[in-house]
């Protein structure tokens, strides 16, 4: 098994490899740094934009490949360079990283479980009204793009902070005015979560409900499970322990390659929520020509989505032992 | 051995007597179509210790049956009537009640071994469970307990294999596992539901033999549902015939077997190419199919394929009449017309006649050879490695063989799956160099075949059916396409093609009216037809027959069988008929040649060899071909093979038969080292009769 997973990593190593240096052509010759000092007024001196260019390591009088080696044997060195204004991409990274893990941690967490949840009860009352309910309910939070469900929530709570008179709901950044009391820190940031975690939730739930009541379907009309109600125990018992744990397998799968679009996809999230966190970084790198940021961006979501892989193969292996023994 | 960890036996509720009663039972599923009446009107009491067959072909309610005595069947179902287990009823009973009951007193062995068990548990862990659900009893207890049914019902090494997953099981043995989940708490009736019909016949003799050692050990009342008469006639005490939902005659085997009184049951038994057959005739066929049970019309169903039908069938259905013996019962409103003249399939049904071919008459070796392989080998790499793939072994599929068919010859191909049946017809089909050896078709060398033009020209003249006639017809496409593409791939005229596709539909015995359906619209019978009539599109001299008949009911499978017979001598085929049952292969083929892991283990003459068999392994086969006669079948010996067919990867030394082989256990140790040592060559043993053992020795087993 460890010799099994470290192959893996060898492998998704020299991958995470093409992909950055790819991204990092790319980004080096579509993305126009100068053009930022060309467009001041008054104009610029050009030997000082190129000075300042050089600096940075953004210069397209350099051959790409040269500022490719400067940029690579920095990245060895854990140094991901500089913006055009001298901003370091490694602070950059380093605090967004973790607001974006606060933001989604726990609303992907109840996502998948209360979808996995929701989805197997369904699937046992298949066409019944809580079925199709929960069905219906589903498609429309699927169909509606995040921006409207995110500023729905948005008025839903003003309503119930105005109605009730106490500002439970709090949607502006991450942190906000706080009492004295203890833990107010905690709670002032629980405060500032709630939202979009409900947000987050609720998403998670419509596509994870969806996923399991279809693979949930298989699995109850499978011999097994008859065999096991054959066995004595009782449907639902039969349900759960025969059905679910095989029906589960692929779900783990899914989820585990989901991790790196957690991080990065949840752009519109961040922005109507104002969490300054990755996916909005990554937008904001390409907009701004910002060559290092925009690969840094792609380097930690490579790095997800092969977190992301390891974790599949990890999780199928724990879940499925004909995986485990071949 | 024990069957109880607790020491004791357990008590049981019914000694001796009716354990299980069921009264005027009634299945009805809703449907689109409107009800669906799956069972009408079954009766029948159980007596401990008895074993009674449930005989009948797909759709005729007898798996449904099952599934409402366990208290399994869909929460949709309509059940009425009366099922009693020692005198309780257990209709309408809940989930928690019917619970208890099963997997205690009620027990079920399922048709697939495959997807019958979980596959994220031990085999262990699934039998502990059942018995921890039933009894208190400790894990290490129940895990003991575990390991010796395993051990009873014959799995090799029980206290490792216990921990093994279901994947890591042979088909035969998930069958054993199954069957020991179903003895685990000494069950009153265990439910048998198509038991071995997945399994290869070696593997059915040895199954049938573990269900006959575990109703020994616990007295249990077995219902063993079936569409094999073969292994009715072995096993069974009674045996109800359903057809339509309706039980059509109940009585004991031997009755049922011998003295039949509905016409259905007789056109079944006479259908059933038999092994013992001394002269070929054709089979009885059944003409048409069982009707829908949606929308059943007034009077016997059985009236519209029945050749003794009167006016009033079509108006009554008849009820169950008790015949000469009131414990026989059989429902025909001409049961005593049956009686008074005891007639036969051969008096009831329309024996077709089917016409001799021309080249039957011509001495074989006066004849063309349409097909000869030559020390045909076909090895697969067996690699391993993501990025630098490595050759770690071989799979030997087929290491050596050599066949001739002639001009009107059908050459049975016979041996248990991963034999390496398969692998030589798409050799064959492919028309490419072997591994090694080679392959001569119509006296073209298949190595000397270069560029695909010639390979197409020469792909004219062998045609294949396959075995599932669903699959191998493209669902989307009207018949007249299916049929019509080799002629279209093969430059055909349009015109000629219309004629032609009306021409097949006729001569397979199809209506070319229905040349614009589709293939779902037909029953697996006609379906086949249709793939039997797309292979006779080109007008080939050789037909592939790829397990042709072994996915249809018995009562069509006849049909298909005379069908290929006619079409055989009209048109002057030739067939390579590859099958695993050996009673279909007897019946249809002039010679059979037996494979065993990749090699050719007994050919010749199929009479000869199936009467005089001298090869261990055909002698095995042949003795695990369950024979529709229970007096026959309960004086017969059986050979009993060890274990499952080894890997075609690593075959043992010498002989490859010699670890399962029943003859090599019997000799001495200085007899034994030509086995270990030399693989044996097909010794000529008789007229075109040649096997391939040390010690060939003819022993009767039919």
């Amino acid at each position: 098994m460890g010799k099994y997973l470290l192959r893996r990593l060898l492998n998704y190593a020299i991958l995470l490899f093409v992909a950055v240096t790819l991204t990092y052509f790319l980004a080096a010759t579509q993305l126009n740094p100068r053009g930022l000092f060309e467009v001041r007024n008054p104009p610029l001196d050009p030997a000082s934009i190129e000075a300042t260019l050089l600096q940075y390591n953004l210069s397209d009088r350099v051959p790409v490949h040269e500022r490719w080696w400067t940029w690579f044997t920095g990245v060895l060195q854990g140094d991901w360079g500089y913006t055009v204004d001298g901003g370091h991409v490694n602070d950059e990274i380093k605090r967004r990283m973790w607001v974006s893990l606060r933001l989604v941690t726990v609303g992907s967490i109840l996502g998948i479980v209360l979808g996995v949840a929701l989805g197997a009860w369904t699937a046992t009352r298949q066409y019944r009204a809580s079925d199709r309910a929960a069905t219906v309910g589903s498609l429309l939070i699927l169909a509606t793009p995040v921006l409207v469900i995110a500023t729905v929530l948005t008025i839903l709570a003003t309503k119930f902070n105005q109605a009730s008179g106490i500002r439970l709901f709090e949607f502006t950044g991450e942190t906000g005015e706080r009492g004295t009391y203890p833990l107010a820190a905690l709670v002032d940031r629980g405060q500032h979560l709630l939202l979009p975690t409900i947000a987050l939730t609720l998403i998670g739930i419509a596509s994870y409900s969806r996923i399991q009541r279809n693979l949930m379907l298989d699995t109850l009309g499978a011999d097994y499970v008859r065999t096991a109600r054959a066995k004595g125990l009782r449907k639902q018992k039969a349900v759960m322990k025969h059905a679910l744990r095989t029906a589960l397998i692929p779900t783990g799968t899914y989820f585990a390659f989901s991790v790196a679009t957690l991080f990065t996809g949840a752009t519109i999230t961040e922005q109507i929520f104002t969490f300054h966190g990755m996916g909005i970084y990554g937008v904001q790198s390409i907009q701004q020509q910002n060559v290092h940021g925009t690969v840094a961006v792609t380097a930690f979501a490579g790095v997800c989505t092969l977190t992301g892989a390891v974790l599949a193969d990890v999780m199928v292996a724990i879940l499925d032992p004909r995986v485990r023994l071949s | 051995m024990s069957i109880d960890v607790t020491g004791d036996r357990k008590v049981r509720r019914t000694q001796s007597g009716t354990v299980l009663s069921v009264a005027d039972l009634h299945v009805t599923f809703p449907s689109e179509a409107g009800p669906v009446r799956a069972v009408r009107g079954l009766s029948f009491d159980l007596a401990a210790g008895e074993t009674m067959a449930i005989v009948g072909e797909s759709g005729s309610g007898k798996s449904v049956t099952s599934l409402a005595v366990m208290g399994l069947h869909p929460d949709t179902a309509k059940i009425t009537g009366s099922i009693k287990l020692h005198g309780e009823e257990l209709l309408g009973r809940g989930d928690a009640a019917m619970s208890n009951l099963r997997g205690n007193e009620l027990a079920m062995v399922f048709q697939d071994p495959l997807s019958a068990l979980t596959p994220v548990y031990t085999i262990g862990d699934q039998i502990t469970e059942t018995i921890q659900i039933h009894r208190d009893v400790s894990r290490s207890a129940a895990m003991k307990r575990a390991v010796e049914l395993l051990d009873l019902v014959g799995i090799p090494s029980p206290q490792l294999r216990v921990k093994s997953f279901p994947h890591e099981f042979s088909g035969g043995m998930r069958q054993r596992a199954m069957i020991a989940l179903a003895i685990a708490n000494d069950p009153d009736v265990i439910i048998a539901d198509e038991p071995t019909t997945a399994l290869d016949v070696t593997i059915q003799a040895q199954v049938l033999e573990v269900l006959k050692k575990a109703q020994r050990e616990t007295g249990a009342a077995v219902i063993l549902i079936t569409h094999d008469l073969g292994v009715v006639a072995g096993v069974a005490d009674r045996v109800t015939v359903m057809y339509a939902g309706r039980p059509v005659e109940q009585g004991a085997v031997d009755e049922i077997f011998y003295t039949p009184r509905m016409p259905y049951t007789i056109g079944l038994l006479g259908s059933v190419p038999r092994l013992d057959a001394d002269v070929k005739e054709p089979l009885a066929t059944l003409q048409g199919n069982p009707p829908s049970v949606v929308e059943l019309p007034a009077g016997c169903p059985f009236a519209p394929r029945c050749p003794m039908v009167q006016d009033n069938c079509r108006v009554i259905e008849p009820p169950l009449y008790p015949t000469e013996n009131p414990e026989h019962t059989a429902a025909c409103h001409y049961w005593a017309d049956i009686a008074a003249e005891n007639r036969s399939y051969r008096d009831i049904f329309p024996l077709p006649d089917i016409p001799t071919s021309q080249l039957e008459r011509i001495p074989r070796d006066q004849r063309r050879t349409v097909l000869q392989l030559e020390g045909m080998q076909r090895h697969y790499p067996l690699m391993k490695g993501a990025i630098f793939r490595r050759r770690v072994g071989t799979v030997y599929a087929v290491d050596g063989i050599d066949l001739e068919i002639k001009e009107g010859e059908t050459l049975g191909l016979v041996g248990e799956s991963g034999c390496g049946k398969s692998t030589t017809i798409l050799e064959v089909l492919q028309l490419k160099p072997p591994t090694a050896g080679n392959i001569v078709v119509f006296g073209k060398d298949v190595r000397g075949i270069n560029g695909g033009r010639e390979r197409k020209s020469l792909r004219r003249d062998i045609q294949v059916v396959f075995q599932d006639p669903m699959a191998s017809l493209d669902p989307r496409m009207p018949v007249f396409d299916i049929i019509a593409e080799p002629l279209g791939v093969h430059n055909v005229a349009k015109a000629e093609v219309e004629r032609r596709v009306v021409e097949l539909l006729e001569l397979v015995g199809l209506e070319p009216s229905h040349a614009s359906r589709f293939p779902q619209q037909f029953s697996g019978g006609q379906r086949q037809r249709i793939g039997i009539a797309r292979a006779l599109a080109l007008e080939p001299k050789l037909i592939v027959l790829d397990e042709p008949v072994s996915a249809l009911d018995v009562s069509i499978q006849a049909g298909v069988i005379n069908l290929l017979d006619e079409l055989k001598a009209k048109l002057g085929l030739s067939y390579l008929f590859v099958a695993h049952d050996l009673a279909v292969v007897q019946h249809i083929a002039d010679r059979v040649a037996v494979m065993y892991l990749g090699n050719i283990v007994e050919i010749g003459e199929v009479s000869e060899v199936f009467r005089h068999p001298t090869h261990p392994y055909t002698q095995a086969l042949l003795s695990a071909i369950p024979i529709p006669d229970p007096r026959k079948e309960r004086s017969r010996e059986r050979i009993l093979l060890k274990g499952d067919l080894p890997s075609p990867a690593n075959p043992p030394s010498g002989c490859k038969f010699r670890t399962r082989c029943q003859r090599f256990a019997t000799l001495t140790e200085g007899e034994r080292q030509p086995c270990l040592e030399t693989m044996p060559d097909l010794y000529v043993v008789g007229q075109d009769h040649n096997s391939a053992c040390h010690y060939n020795e003819e022993r009767q087993v039919v």
